[in-house]
């Protein structure tokens, strides 16, 4: 069984980034990392191969000049290839553009089943599993929270608003993973010294055959017409619990009239 | 100067329009000279109370038998626009939901038109405007549909206050699904619904939520405990939910549920963004946490550096005596 799973490298969440007021796109100007939402992806992949009994799993992703330094983690996982496309036409794509770009990157690869998150840590649009289903011509299940393959079927259990629905799909199909639906595992020292050595396949635009004019600013169809700093939220009073801030708290809400 | 005409895409809670579908007719109402919906089921079971927060017609696909919304009701509506059926709208309004985020991604892409998502207001210049938050709330982004087409916006829960104006029932119209093959091959084979007691997340007046500051899943009792003795509903962070702790429909936060409770009650929750975005519009936050450091202090009016473990089991025994 061979899976792709789509993968995200983002700035660091921990150092929070700002918007490029020329550019009007998020800074991107410190190393990138594996976007944890993905994690459980490829975590999701490698156990799913390790059922099947054979097959692997390949990374799909797209970012600025090469960058790996995210592909690199997920390579230690486990997963044993990976495609990176990178074009300056890019810049500025939205949900849908990027669709185009990562359904063309998997279509080539022929997989029985995509894996994405159900959205990025970053940019959290939460459309483009949907978007690269429609575009491969898939049948897709989104927000899954657990995920079997049995008799060339996915079985899922996807959330709803109410609770879960038991899905099944028939393969080859795209999957989005909710964060949580298995526990990611950590690269080991082998599987780091191994991922150094794991064919990365680079490609531009033209090597999909998609046209400039279909992705970043030309393709997006949406401009951002202001960017302002929200009105900020007044700070109240913080204090130390000495043993009483309970009734603080109880203070504070009869103060309310709550209870 | 208004648009002509806004499809809101209609989803059901239980029996009744869900909540969010409302909110929307409501932000649609005051853009669009005609408002319609267009929804997966049958349309006839919604369309007094659509009728009544001012849906003139509502499109609805019939029983889809076990297929998932998403590639069923957007299928339909590019094809009902092809064949001229029915004139496209200026714009399409889904919730940021499972099913609306699924039909709006499908829809893009048979539109070849982009999806502006995580909107919390709208106002019209020409075409529509979206706003959304980035940076956990501190920067407003507005983005505008420039493309032509219909624009497709994905709208957060809770940004537009629902209100009934008294309108007739709405017209009742097929959207016709057309042949989907594989695509639409997945199938749900059986539902299950989480049921808890006592108010609803988000319409409770007080909400009473836990993160992993608690330490250990079996301190989560504290949390449930203070929300009863307030009579408030319980509350997660996504950290414990992805930890298995509480279920998913606990959670609070950009994925999960938004919530705007008069008191908004969060215990051993740092405030990363995710959880900032789904109850920062709460009335009144109380946060309680270990670390003075916690982002979620600079949203509470009231914020307590202290063990939790302490805390809590005093203000619970304070409330219960009361």
């Amino acid at each position: 069984m061979k899976v792709v799973v789509c993968v995200k490298q983002i700035p660091d969440p921990a150092d929070p980034g700002a918007l490029d007021p020329e550019t009007k796109t998020l800074k991107r100007d410190s190393k990138l990392i594996l976007d944890e939402s993905d994690s459980y992806g490829v975590e999701m992949a490698l156990q799913l191969v390790d059922a099947a009994g054979d097959g692997e799993v390949h990374l799909v992703s797209m970012a600025p000049n090469n960058e790996v330094s995210g592909l690199r983690t997920a390579l230690a996982m486990g997963a044993a290839s990976a495609t990176i496309v990178s074009d300056e036409a890019l810049q500025g794509s939205d949900a849908l553009g990027t669709a185009k770009v990562l359904a063309a990157a998997i279509a080539r690869q022929e997989p029985d089943l995509v894996l994405a998150a159900t959205e990025s840590s970053d940019g959290y649009t939460g459309t483009v599993p949907a978007q690269i289903a429609e575009l491969l011509g898939l049948p897709s299940v989104t927000f899954a929270k657990s995920v079997a393959v049995d008799g060339g079927a996915a079985k899922v259990q996807r959330q709803t608003e109410a609770g879960y629905d038991e899905v099944e799909c028939p393969l080859p199909a795209l999957v989005s993973v909710t964060a949580g639906v298995v526990e990611p595992r950590y690269p080991s020292f082998k599987g780091i010294m191994a991922a150094k050595s794991k064919p990365v396949d680079e490609l531009d635009l033209g090597a999909l055959g998609i046209d400039a004019s279909q992705v970043g600013w030309a393709g997006g169809g949406q401009e951002i017409v202001s960017i302002e700093a929200a009105p900020a939220r007044e700070a109240g009073e913080v204090i130390e619990d000495e043993g009483d801030a309970h009734e603080r708290i109880v203070a504070f809400l009869d103060d309310l009239k709550v209870l | 100067m208004g648009l002509d005409k806004i499809w809101v895409f209609g989803e059901v809670a239980g029996d009744d329009v869900a909540s969010i579908t409302l909110e929307m007719l409501a932000a649609a109402r005051s853009l669009a000279d005609t408002v319609e919906v267009f929804m997966a089921g049958d349309g006839d079971d919604y369309a007094e109370q659509l009728g009544e927060h001012g849906a003139e017609t509502v499109y609805s696909t019939g029983d889809l038998e076990g297929g998932l919304q998403g590639v069923a009701v957007a299928s339909a509506v590019a094809a009902a626009i092809a064949s001229g059926d029915v004139e496209a709208p200026d714009a399409f309004l889904l919730g940021t939901t499972q099913d609306g985020r699924d039909v709006a991604g499908r829809l893009s892409v048979k539109l070849d038109t982009s999806v502006i998502t995580n909107v919390v207001a709208l106002e019209v210049d020409d075409t529509l405007i979206g706003s959304e938050p980035v940076f956990g709330g501190t920067v407003d982004v507005k983005t505008k549909n420039t493309s032509g087409k219909p624009g497709i916006f994905l709208v957060r829960p809770k940004s537009f206050e629902a209100a009934g104006v008294g309108g007739a029932e709405a017209d009742t119209e097929d959207l016709e699904v057309p042949d989907l093959g594989t695509v639409g091959a997945a199938k749900v084979v059986n539902s299950h619904a989480e049921e808890s007691d006592g108010p609803k997340l988000d319409e409770a007046a007080i909400v009473v939520s836990g993160g992993r500051g608690l330490g250990a899943p079996e301190a989560y009792v504290m949390v449930d405990d203070l929300a009863k003795a307030v009579g408030g509903a319980p509350g997660a962070s996504r950290a414990i939910v992805d930890a298995g702790w509480v279920p998913y429909s606990y959670q609070v936060g950009q994925t999960g549920k938004v919530v705007k409770p008069t008191v908004y009650i969060a215990a051993g929750i740092s405030g990363a963004t995710q959880h900032l975005v789904g109850m920062k519009g709460s009335k009144n936050i109380i946060a309680i946490n270990k670390d003075p450091e916690a982002p979620i202090f600079a949203v509470a009016d009231l914020g307590i550096v202290g063990d939790v473990h302490k805390v809590m089991p005093k203000l619970i025994e304070a409330l219960q005596s009361r």
